[in-house]
């Protein structure tokens, strides 16, 4: 049986639970054991993003110890998994121990997605959702993890759902973390264009492997009266049969 | 940080791009230009075998050529001398504008035409020129259309897109006496009737460099248009400003850069005009100017090289890509980055020039969406570099404000254990509550207040995954479904 450790994120853990619960039962329906780690908080994004490296060297610190033994770790967002691989090393330069550490610890970081069709070469969960649905691609695992086929083929094989591909999908949505709030018009502007996008494509559920970006994007919508549902992928993927 | 802006306030992004953003026609005119761009590049790119290997090899040539550079601008220097041009040290843009203008002033010039070049751009050149009574026209269609309406390039490559065929016609109309139209063949026939006559007279000729060739002493100017053939050519004198990090060491490294160039600016397969020069018109020839000086410029590059962490930023070959591609350049536009250099190459070499003082929030014009690093056909890690200028700007106390540091602050300490992240989730999640309407925050107090500008916030569940009991509190056992 595959053991995997649940890195759930510090706005999976906050504002949506529901997301970390739906990843937990997806990864026991394909057989694996869950083991969350309870002194986990953050990756540390989010002050490394602002320029707070300092700040954000304190919480990589936290996290590299909290699953510095795990054997593969799991999150349900690229953005996040992005950052321990691609970023720690930078973020440790200058620091032999740490960037040997974050190296160890990032080549087992996965990205739901990519550690269901990558690591346990999978494309059928045994989902069930029926709906219209397209998929918000999140530029951090798009361009630092190369995610882009996972998340569409396994999407693809959730019976009942109908994938409708989004325009102009590789532009970015305008989340940005900090950039959000410190360049809003700009951010605003970004986002119009992709809730134009998603209302182009007549789709009832908008879903990605980011619940920043989708938090984002739902938000735009639920502004604007758009109707259509943001949904994490593991929340579409835990839907079966026996709870629809 | 140069003395040229020392006494510029700071570079106010956001103010500029707010402006432009309110302007539709600005909106749709470079939204336009950079889609159009796009898609011909890609268009290009079906077909196009091995682009990922052509980037590596154009990478490995730039970054050779920087690690090397000393000893290559010390051939350069050499062989562009043995061809018979002269060549001129710039430590900095008023240095390099002195050594123009007294050339200007030693030979008796009046009137000089130019082609397009950034560089020049950078060391504010024109005005400097203008001030000794010289007249100086721009000979680049799109650098013509700005010159006349007296206002900077929105874009290094194109430099007015943000101007539709209706604005240029009226400024033509204006300034030059042009029969009003909007049709484009007779929008360019008006341009060319009145530059011809300016390049007939001019007696200086000043271009940009796009590759200095260490090998042979070669200035390499691509271009479209035709223009800067004739630049390099007609009048007596040509002056080409060059940055010192534009050397490849050889023509076999020109050729990658023949190939990843104009694809990359353009789409184009290649450019329409490739100028090879080197020296000045030699006996028995019958075109090319008496004198060939080049102007090579260091103005911060030397410091730059210097600076390892940020080094790769000179490998940019100001191919334009990244503005292309960038989301926040399409909406933003160029003037808002508030010198020559714009997009997300812009936002790191603008405060690596000019200083954090001025140009502190450059590096934080992006959503680090990374589109940039994709097409950057000599793979600078545009993400990492404004990361670190972030970093930068961030310890200078530039580009961010008291509260955002102390909200770093506050949550690298409580994301630091896991006691202090579940008590102050609690804290904050409750603090949150009052504002829920329904199923959602329409609107959110304080500097957070611009989250909610433009859209909901969700509402916070009542307990975190971690404190609902993490997995075990499935399924759905938790208070915290938002569904609940």
């Amino acid at each position: 049986m595959t053991r995997v450790a649940l890195f759930t994120t510090c706005l999976v853990d906050q504002l949506f639970p529901d997301v970390a619960r739906a990843a937990v039962r997806v990864l026991e329906r394909v057989g694996a054991e869950v083991d969350v780690p309870p002194a986990q908080t953050c990756c540390g994004q989010l002050p490394f993003n602002d320029g707070f490296w300092d700040e954000a060297r304190r919480i990589a610190r936290h996290h590299l110890e909290t699953f510095a033994d795990a054997e593969a770790i799991v999150t349900p967002s690229g953005s996040c998994a992005g950052m321990v691989r691609h970023f720690y090393p930078v973020l440790f330069e200058g620091d032999p121990a740490g960037v040997e550490l974050a190296r160890a610890v990032g080549a087992r970081t996965y990205e739901l997605s990519e550690f269901l069709v990558a690591r346990l070469g999978l494309t059928d969960v045994g989902a069930t959702f029926p709906g219209r649905v397209t998929y918000l691609v999140s530029c951090h695992g798009y361009r630092e993890l190369g995610l882009y086929e996972a998340p569409l083929r396994l999407l693809r094989a959730v019976r009942g759902l109908e994938y409708v591909a989004l325009p102009a999908a590789d532009e970015c949505c305008g989340f940005g973390g900090a950039f959000a709030v410190k360049m809003e018009p700009l951010s605003g502007a970004m986002l119009r264009s992709k809730v134009d996008a998603v209302r182009e494509t007549g789709a009832a559920v908008v879903t990605g492997t980011d619940v920043s970006c989708l938090m984002h994007l739902g938000g735009g919508l639920s502004r604007a009266g758009a109707g259509v549902r943001p949904l994490h992928l593991a929340e579409i993927l835990a839907r079966d049969e026996t709870r629809p | 940080m140069t003395a040229d802006h020392a006494s510029d306030g700071p570079i106010e992004f956001l103010d500029h791009a707010r402006r432009v953003l309110d302007d539709p026609a600005f909106q749709h005119n470079v939204g336009h230009a950079v889609h159009v761009f796009r898609a011909r590049r890609a268009e290009v790119l079906k077909d196009f075998a091995g682009w990922e290997e052509w980037r590596e090899q154009a990478r490995t040539i730039k970054a050779h050529t920087l690690a090397h550079l000393d000893t290559y601008l010390d051939h350069f220097d050499r062989n562009v001398r043995a061809a018979g041009g002269q060549v001129h040290w710039a430590g900095d843009g008023a240095e390099a504008r002195r050594i123009i203008g007294d050339l200007a002033r030693r030979r008796g010039v009046r009137r000089i035409i130019k082609s397009k070049s950034s560089t020049t751009d950078e060391i504010e050149l024109n005005p400097s020129l203008e001030r000794d009574a010289i007249e100086v026209t721009e000979t680049d269609l799109g650098e013509f259309i700005v010159q006349l309406g007296e206002e900077a390039p929105i874009h290094f490559v194109a430099p007015a897109i943000h101007r539709s065929r209706a604005e240029i016609g009226a400024l033509f109309a204006a300034k030059i006496g042009a029969a009003p139209t909007t049709v484009p063949e007779q929008l360019t026939r008006a341009a060319r009737t009145y530059l011809r006559e300016r390049f007939l007279r001019a007696e200086m000729g000043i271009s940009g460099v796009n590759f200095g060739v260490a090998e042979t002493g070669t200035l390499v100017v691509f271009e479209n248009e035709g223009n800067a053939r004739m630049v390099t050519t007609l009048p007596r004198i040509h002056v080409a400003v060059m940055g010192m990090e534009k050397l490849v060491p050889n023509l076999a490294a020109l050729a990658v850069m023949l190939r990843v160039l104009p694809l990359s600016a353009t789409g184009g397969r290649m450019a329409e005009y490739v100028s090879m020069i080197t020296g000045p018109r030699r006996a028995g020839e019958a075109d090319g100017p008496d004198e060939l000086h080049v102007v090579v410029l260091d103005n911060g590059r030397s410091r730059i090289l210097a600076d390892r962490e940020v080094r790769e930023s000179l490998q940019c070959i100001r191919c334009a890509a990244c503005l292309n591609v960038c989301p926040v350049y399409e909406r933003a536009g160029g003037h808002a980055y508030g010198s020559i250099y714009s997009g997300p190459i812009g936002a790191v070499l603008t405060p690596l020039y000019q200083g954090l003082e001025r140009a502190g929030t450059l590096p934080f014009a992006s959503s680090l969406c990374g589109y940039c690093q994709e097409v950057c056909p000599v793979k600078i890690d545009l993400p990492k570099l404004l990361l670190v200028m972030r970093r930068r700007a961030a310890a200078a106390g530039e580009g961010v404000t008291p509260f955002e540091r102390l909200a770093m602050q506050g949550y690298a300490w409580a994301a630091a254990t896991p006691t202090r992240w579940a008590w102050a989730g609690r804290a904050l999640r409750a603090a949150l509550r009052p504002f829920v309407r329904g199923d959602r925050i329409p609107r959110l107090p304080g500097p957070l207040g611009s989250w909610t500008r433009r859209r909901d916030f969700p509402a916070p569940p009542r307990a975190s995954f971690l404190d609902g009991g993490g997995a075990s509190g499935r399924p759905d056992a938790g208070t915290g479904s938002r569904d609940a």
